[in-house]
């Protein structure tokens, strides 16, 4: 489950080193149907992290940690599975996080730990 | 809850928020971290370590790499469509390029301090002063349960405005660490205007 150290990591993203979207640390990740057919398929970094996917919603920190796979590479192979409608990033309901609904529902749920 | 801390009983339409846990080296980021999470903190030195690794494998500095956590991160679910994310920033000077990724997108920040070793912590503060639009809190983590020094006396010391509030918390404690997220949050709140979606 560790990286390989002899392979860049450009090679794991075929160069790329930018997303179109910008995910967040804690921008979640969802699959909807596990595909072991699309699994198999995958290069070793890709289907540790579509199979880690599968254990339920997690954010991309989450998935990049349980995976050893830095979170630079994870960004780009989520977003080539999110490409090919392998996984779903959850789009953020707000435009902000500052978006005071978004503080309130938080406060609201801290609220019943304090 | 604990029908809410299974991530296959969420809804759907799950969203996430993020508050960064900021400060010096031992100042009680991780066991504030850990003492809200409802997760094991993920600690990334080995992640870190790890990218390090492929990209460099550091030869000569591995002691270095083993003695300091680079950054946690833990997560409480709030509600069935609501996680809240914790991220501690990682202390060493050459994981600080993380520290722009890890504010981007988050809610709040808690810089903690230990008022035996304020300076460990004056990087943190200059941070969300200067370099950082997302609203902070100061955060005096009272390691014997005991506040040594007044709080306006922690202030003079950290140089921070009297916008920035000042809290005392026991990171050991998981409703005085929640009271201080939610400090946080209300700081939030109060410094920017309510996003309106046309």
């Amino acid at each position: 489950m560790t990286a390989n150290p002899w392979v860049r990591p450009y090679v794991l993203t075929g160069g790329r080193t930018r997303t179109k979207h910008h995910l967040y640390v804690h921008t979640l990740v969802s699959l909807e149907r596990y595909d072991p057919s699309a699994s198999s398929r995958l290069s070793p970094e890709a289907q540790r992290l579509y199979e880690r996917c599968a254990a339920g919603t997690q954010s991309v920190a989450e998935l990049s940690a349980h995976c050893a796979v830095s979170l630079g590479v994870t960004r780009v192979l989520l977003e080539d599975l999110a490409a090919a409608e392998l996984v779903q990033i959850n789009d953020d309901a707000y435009s902000s996080p500052y978006d005071h609904r978004l503080l309130k529902r938080v406060i609201d749920g801290l609220r019943e730990f304090a | 809850m604990a029908f809410a801390s299974s991530p296959d009983q969420l809804a759907p339409s799950v969203t996430s928020a993020k508050i960064v846990v900021a400060g010096g080296f031992g100042v009680g980021k991780t066991t504030l971290v850990s003492t809200v999470s409802e997760i094991p903190p993920v600690n990334t030195e080995a992640w870190m370590t790890q990218a390090s690794k492929t990209v460099d494998p550091m030869r000569g500095t591995d002691a270095k790499t083993t003695t300091t956590v680079a950054m946690d991160f833990g997560r409480l679910t709030l509600s069935r469509n609501l996680i809240l994310y914790l991220f501690g920033t990682p202390g060493q000077p050459r994981f600080w390029p993380m520290w722009d990724d890890l504010c981007r997108g988050a809610s709040a920040a808690v810089v903690l301090v230990d008022t035996r070793r304020l300076d460990v912590s004056f990087p943190a503060v200059n941070y969300f002063e200067n370099d950082s639009d997302v609203p902070f809190v100061v955060a005096v983590n009272l390691f014997d349960g005991l506040q040594t020094h007044p709080l306006d006396q922690v202030r003079d010391a950290l140089g921070v405005a009297g916008s920035v509030p000042l809290v005392t918390v026991d990171a050991r404690d998981r409703r005085s660490s929640v009271h201080v997220l939610l400090a946080s949050l209300n700081n939030t709140l109060e410094k920017t205007s309510p996003v309106v979606i046309h």
